[in-house]
């Protein structure tokens, strides 16, 4: 296979030429009074694993469940692979979906679970078991064929559902929480293995979670979802550095956030007035006017820490440390500034034998422009 | 149980209870010996009288059966036991049929019930919560009046002139009266309408733990819904469906009262011979044999299903 060279191949979404393969306009969807989906605009190209990510009750299930076809939009249209969805039952969609329970039927063996969908095409029993056994091989689950699914462990059941899922070869693949009732370790473990097998099989994944870090390591791109709304897709690396909202940039890691006012300095800087930090002086910034509230943000790494003054940076502030926490490979620092402000703050660990930082101490925390991001809503 | 409560640490408590210990007796033995004594009573000891006098000949006294003991000419105890009226049961062909009867109206009305009940049951486990409790509450709401007039009810409906007919000929429909008393489509019509509610009852405990996910993850892996209903509903609605059918099943084979209200002359079932053996003849040896045979062959299908149960469960 031809390796794919550029960054249109391989991240279609920054080409504007590209098509989507499935394309979601002005979906709405009110259960009652309340409106679970408000809206959404959402585009996703070949091969991509898409993460939907937000709290629940963020709307993001019902807009994988209307997907799958098991709720109907109450507006909007849902295309997949160039064919409207509106009239299509689940029975007929190219689209499979992994259960958050895993819904594996308990009265079938794993092999007649993975088989099931495959003999609902009318596929021949001997063609249907050696697909199914061909899967369960990669899966690492071909021992087991023949066991219920009450005698496997979480883990192996999770596996059961992606087979089964997945053995139909789907256009689609929607994930519901799919490590969500894993434990830490075998999540990691499974993340990777589920990327793996995903390139291989070149299935485009839709994967809804609450799981920030999971979203991060699994996502080609993420779209952050709040109120049935997505506030913000992109790249899990735009996301972070680049968050739309102070939301967005709240719910993805940790943040420190700043309230302030645009103020002219000169000609090629913008100075924004903090109550918290003072002035912050930046690169001016298109699409901002004179006297506008916004916010800053600044992720607790961009922050410099030392204990004489930095001289490559305008903006610095002195103050104590007030709390610190050893973690190896990090240090993170509650830093109380003169002003009263508590500003977290962390480093990473790079020499063994430096002479870190550490409580009561006084110091100089600094910034560079770029690690300042504006948010204006 | 760490400290316990003021009774179990009282004085006379703890000496009954060391006393019990002393006998071997475990607190759980004591607690499984109430429903144990309670069958002894109540279920075995009946079942050892009948036997006994089944295997007795009827005579004119009272009680009017053979003694089991009798003192011989010469002083020594013989006892007196045969199995001539299993034999008798055995070659009188009334029997027989009346037994072959009884399990057929008791099978056939099983199914209808079944064909009946499940989708009732269906629809009440799938309905929202609070029509879900009206629903339940109608299934059983004929329990509120007497089992007795509810027969008699449909015998207001199912007369010569009662309303089934009536309607139908001032509608035109039919020119003289279709006879729907006595024949055993009025007992089907009894044994269904009667057991209906001990069918839905189960099922419908069964149908609500049906989890939902498993019929979208069907209809998602291309399953219609007809399909995804034999493939998984059904299946899995099987505990509930052997349930329900023994529940039916077992009383509707020794019913008395439905056939002897709504059936024929010709409605041959086994509870109609018992009571005309029992009272009519006073044949009290011959009745218990027939009792004891229906017994074991209602024990059977139990049994059956019972072991089929397990080995599901099992594999």
């Amino acid at each position: 296979m031809a390796q794919p060279a550029t960054a249109c191949e391989t991240k279609p979404w920054r080409s504007e030429a590209a098509k989507p393969f499935i394309s979601v306009r002005n979906i709405v969807k009110r259960f009652d009074d309340f409106t679970a989906v408000s809206n959404v605009d959402l585009d996703i190209y070949k091969g991509e694993l898409f993460c939907l990510l937000g709290e629940s009750g963020c709307g993001k299930s019902t807009l994988l469940r209307m997907l799958a076809g098991f709720e109907q939009p109450t507006s909007g249209t849902i295309t997949i692979d160039g064919e409207d969805m509106a009239r299509v039952p689940p029975d007929r969609r190219p689209t499979n979906m992994m259960f958050q329970s895993y819904a594996l039927f308990p009265h079938m063996s794993v092999e007649k679970n993975v088989a099931y969908g495959l003999l609902r095409e009318g596929l021949p029993k001997a063609e249907a078991y050696a697909r199914v056994a061909e899967m369960l091989r990669m899966v690492k689950l071909e021992k087991l064929a023949r066991r219920k699914p009450d005698q496997l462990s979480g883990g192996q059941r999770q596996r059961v559902a992606l087979a089964r899922a997945l053995v139909k070869k789907p256009k689609l693949l929607l994930l519901d929480e799919p490590l969500g009732a894993l434990d830490k370790k075998l999540r990691e473990e499974t993340q990777f293995e589920l990327i793996k097998i995903q390139e291989s099989l070149g299935v485009t994944f839709i994967v809804v979670t609450h799981d920030q870090d999971e979203a991060m390591t699994l996502a080609t791109r993420i779209g952050v979802m709040k109120d049935g709304v997505i506030e913000q897709i992109g790249e899990p690396r735009e996301i972070y550095e680049a968050p739309n909202s102070r939301f967005v940039a709240d719910f993805i890691g940790s943040v420190n956030l700043f309230e302030g006012k645009v103020d002219a300095a000169a000609p090629d800087l913008m100075r924004i007035e903090t109550e918290e930090l003072g002035a912050v002086l930046l690169p001016p910034q298109s699409g901002l006017t004179f006297g506008q509230p916004v916010w800053g943000a600044v992720r607790p790494e961009r922050f410099a820490l030392s204990r004489s003054k930095p001289e490559n940076t305008p903006n610095a502030w002195q103050g104590v440390v007030e709390e610190m926490g050893y973690i190896g490979h990090m240090s993170h620092y509650r830093i109380r500034l003169d002003t009263g402000v508590l500003i977290r703050a962390s480093q990473s660990n790079r020499l063994r034998d430096e002479d870190p930082i550490s409580w009561d101490e006084k110091v100089w925390i600094s910034l560079q422009p770029s690690a300042f991001r504006v948010l204006t809503r | 149980m760490s400290g316990g409560n003021a009774l179990t640490r009282s004085a006379p408590w703890r000496g009954t209870a060391w006393a019990i210990g002393k006998l071997g007796i475990s607190g759980r033995t004591l607690v499984i010996a109430i429903p144990m004594l309670w069958l002894l009573v109540f279920f075995l000891a009946p079942f050892f009288v009948l036997g006994r006098i089944s295997l007795a000949e009827a005579i004119i006294a009272r009680p009017p059966y053979t003694p089991l003991f009798e003192r011989g000419p010469d002083g020594s105890f013989e006892i007196i036991a045969s199995l001539e009226n299993y034999r008798f049961l055995l070659e009188d062909a009334l029997y027989r049929n009346a037994y072959l009867s009884s399990i057929w109206i008791a099978l056939v009305s099983t199914i209808f019930a079944l064909l009946i009940g499940y989708p009732i049951a269906y629809y009440i486990a799938r309905a929202p919560e609070p029509k879900r409790s009206l629903l339940l509450l109608m299934v059983i709401l004929p329990f509120w009046t007497s089992f007795l007039l509810r027969v008699y009810a449909w015998m207001g409906f199912l007369r010569s002139n009662g309303v089934i007919n009536n309607t139908l000929m001032s509608l035109g429909l039919i020119d003289s009266p279709i006879q729907m008393m006595q024949t055993d489509f009025a007992v089907y019509i009894g044994i269904v309408y009667t057991y209906l509610p001990f069918m839905i009852l189960p099922l419908y405990a069964n149908l609500t733990k049906l989890d939902g996910a498993l019929l979208e993850a069907a209809a998602d892996l291309g399953a219609s819904p007809m399909v995804t209903f034999f493939t998984v509903t059904l299946p899995l609605s099987l505990p509930g469906i052997v349930a329900g059918s023994m529940l039916v099943f077992i009383p509707a084979i020794g019913e008395y009262v439905i056939p002897a209200l709504l059936g024929g002359p010709d409605t041959l079932m086994i509870g109609r011979v018992l009571w005309d053996e029992f009272f009519g003849s006073r044949d009290w040896p011959v009745a218990s044999a027939v009792a004891i045979v229906m017994l074991f062959l209602v024990v059977a299908p139990i049994m059956w299903l019972q072991s089929v149960q397990n080995k599901r469960e099992e594999g």
